[in-house]
């Protein structure tokens, strides 16, 4: 008991066993580097880890209840908190798994445009990754660096949606805006000016003694474990699985561009961290193969399918069925046929799967959202046993979760 | 008379339907139309019941029978070579037929596909966990229990997961509203308070769209400003403080000294 006029220290987190070395602590869900709200209930035998039980759910919104009670257009917004790192990247894969459920094809220069801001969104997502990740480890510098860069990129979707976090710039059908005069450009510069940049972190970091300490070795995932934890994205390439599904299922024109897919069978935090980098590389290949691509197509950026799309606004503006047609979608949204589909996209973090069940209502019947993060959070507990406290911090950060799609 | 509504079902539903609109379906296709997944199924078939199987949007959708699901997760992962069990949940058919639908959302890497496996189970049923064949399954499980109250038989841990361990009904039955139910509008109040404020307090506002203009408890209206909780006033409040001489190190910004850059330095 704390006695009233005494200051004393109250440990309210901690549970002493005096007998031996054992410790009960919870690291989070206020932990600066929890990254959000994770609860992670630890058993310690000193400083070594014996049991994890991460918590989650401090973020909990009830995603999948609001898509339930909204229109398909409606719940687009949404998506946005899910990974708000890379919010495009969200919007595209539920854009995408409507647009399969009802058999759309967008238009090619909307396809251009959105595998522009996709990249644009792995490159800001990977940037932020290695600037927390880089913080929590303990290099400030890169931190610095690392959002200076962000900025560029987010200063371009500025300039393109208007919206530096949320953007909401994919829509079901295709984009709502064409690139403004001189974003190319502006583009172009970024894309160059990316590769010093990515140096320089490696510079900082590639060699720095302590962060070779702190990452090499430190969180292992066998390949084995990565499988059969549901693991995606870099975590799964990081321990030599060769599974992109940009590569191995294309969507949009990722058949038509040439990259990479990096690979490291270290399986470690370090392996994981040369992966990432080489992902943004990849990623401004990419980038720079779209701008002559961009160039070739027609201006068309929304699908043409009246029963499902509101036509351009000129149209709307001049045909009057049109703009019945927009107010019926408007008001009442669009009624997708009956059936189910379930669409994998490879979002910076991972498999990212909409699971979409229609009865034919403008509302969905059920919506499960596959966000990466919360798959690579239920491994912790699996892969912190053995570690030791300070390489918990390293392991939550190289995982790369963002609490927005765990709890959704 | 009255519409009738069906209260075990309290989603958002349209407000108008057109009378003679037939909603159109996705085909499903026939399994023989790919190669891959007909050698699946037919592998699938000599060991177990198998109720329906079609290929929709380019992934197999196979309906089994809910006692099999764990040799089959096993027959899948060990025989089919489907090593990722990338998605599992529920679907609530409790208004409809009572039931509730499982689906487990395979991958396979080195056949590139991606398949579907259904069963339907009654509202009190238990399914015997698979967390032992795929470890993804543990916390989805999980999440499936907390959302839909299903019940998992030999999970390791069987708790919430989103959910507080003590909340009251499931969030995404359909019987359950969106805003929350009874027990939710009490659940902070009983949780910081104690059950005996519920009449101090009041219940916890669900709607987050309601604003009460005069409530200052939770709103202060701008120039009409008043300590927290006292009696909304309908004077204005002079709040501009940033007048010539006045507090020394906010700079009045004039016009002329302003500068627009036209891009980033």
């Amino acid at each position: 008991m704390q006695k009233v006029n005494r200051l004393q220290p109250f440990f309210e987190n901690l549970v002493f066993e005096r007998e031996d070395n054992s410790m009960i602590i919870n690291f989070g869900p206020q932990h600066p580097s929890s990254h959000g709200q994770l609860r992670l209930i630890l058993e310690l035998d000193g400083e070594l880890v014996t049991k994890a039980t991460p918590d989650v759910g401090y973020l909990h919104r009830g995603m999948e209840k609001m898509a339930e009670n909204m229109i398909y257009n409606e719940f687009l917004p949404t998506t946005d908190r899910m990974d708000y790192i890379a919010s495009s990247s969200n919007n595209y894969g539920f854009a995408l798994a409507v647009e399969k459920l009802i058999g759309l094809d967008v238009p090619r220069r909307a396809k251009v445009i959105r595998m522009m801001i996709l990249e644009l969104s792995r490159l800001t997502s990977h940037l932020f990754w290695i600037a927390a990740h880089a913080l929590d480890v303990g290099a400030m510098t890169v931190f610095l660096y690392a959002f200076r860069e962000r900025e560029y990129a987010m200063d371009l979707f500025e300039d393109y949606c208007g919206a530096r976090l949320t953007h909401s710039a994919i829509r079901i059908g295709g984009v709502p805006l064409d690139l403004p005069k001189g974003w190319i450009t502006s583009l172009m510069k970024f894309i160059n000016e990316m590769p010093e940049a990515i140096a320089t972190y490696e510079g900082l970091l590639d060699q720095n003694r302590i962060w070779k300490m702190r990452l090499e070795d430190v969180g292992v995932i066998s390949p084995e474990m990565a499988q059969s934890w549901g693991c995606s994205g870099p975590m799964l390439r990081g321990s030599g699985i060769a599974w992109d599904i940009r590569k191995e299922e294309p969507y949009e024109l990722y058949d038509e561009v040439e990259f990479d897919v990096p690979v490291s069978d270290r399986c470690d935090s370090y392996g994981r961290y040369k992966l990432h980098m080489q992902e943004m590389r990849e990623s401004l290949k990419i980038l720079k193969q779209l701008i002559p691509m961009y160039k070739e197509t027609t201006p068309e950026l929304m699908a043409h399918a009246p029963k499902y799309i509101s036509a351009p606004k000129e149209q709307i503006m001049t045909q009057n069925y049109s703009l019945m047609q927009h107010f019926v979608l408007v008001t009442q949204g669009m009624r997708p046929p009956v059936g189910e589909v379930y669409v994998a996209t490879e979002s910076p973090k991972g498999e990212l799967g909409f699971y979409i069940n229609s009865q034919g209502d403008p509302y969905p019947y059920r919506l499960k959202l596959r966000a990466p993060s919360f798959w690579h959070t239920s491994i912790l507990q699996d892969l912190l046993p053995g570690q030791y406290l300070a390489d918990v911090v390293t392991i939550i950060g190289n995982a790369n979760i963002v609490f927005g799609e765990i709890d959704r | 008379m009255r519409e009738y509504s069906n209260k075990k079902n309290e989603q958002k539903k349209a407000y108008y339907n057109d009378r003679f609109y037939v909603a159109p379906q996705i085909p499903k296709d026939e399994v023989q139309s790919d190669e891959v997944f007909a050698k699946d199924v037919e592998d699938l078939q000599s060991s177990f019941d198998i109720k329906e199987a079609y290929i929709q949007r380019g992934q197999l959708v196979v309906y089994i029978n809910a006692k099999d699901i764990v040799n089959v997760m096993k027959f899948l992962k060990e025989k089919l070579n489907y090593n990722f069990l990338s998605e599992l949940s529920a679907i609530d058919w409790l208004a409809k037929s009572g039931e509730f639908e499982i689906f487990y959302q395979m991958l396979s890497t080195s056949k590139r596909k991606r398949m579907r496996v259904k069963f339907f189970i009654k509202e009190k049923e238990e399914i015997q966990t698979v967390s032992n064949v795929y470890k993804s399954a543990d916390w989805a499980e999980r999440e499936m229990y907390d959302m839909f109250g299903v019940r998992i038989i030999g999970h390791h841990y069987m708790k919430r997961i989103l959910m507080p361990d003590d909340w009251h009904d499931h969030p995404l039955r359909k019987t359950y509203p969106l805003i929350g139910d009874e027990e939710a509008q009490w659940y902070e109040i009983d949780k910081i308070f104690g059950k005996d404020y519920r009449e101090i307090i009041g219940p916890e506002e669900r709607d987050s769209a309601r604003i009460v203009e005069k409530d200052t408890h939770r709103f202060a209206r701008i120039k009409h400003e008043v300590p927290f909780g006292a009696e909304y006033s309908d004077t204005p409040i002079e709040t501009d403080y940033q007048e010539e001489g006045g507090i020394p190190i906010v700079r009045k910004l004039s016009k002329k000294d302003v500068k627009i850059l036209k891009e980033r330095p």
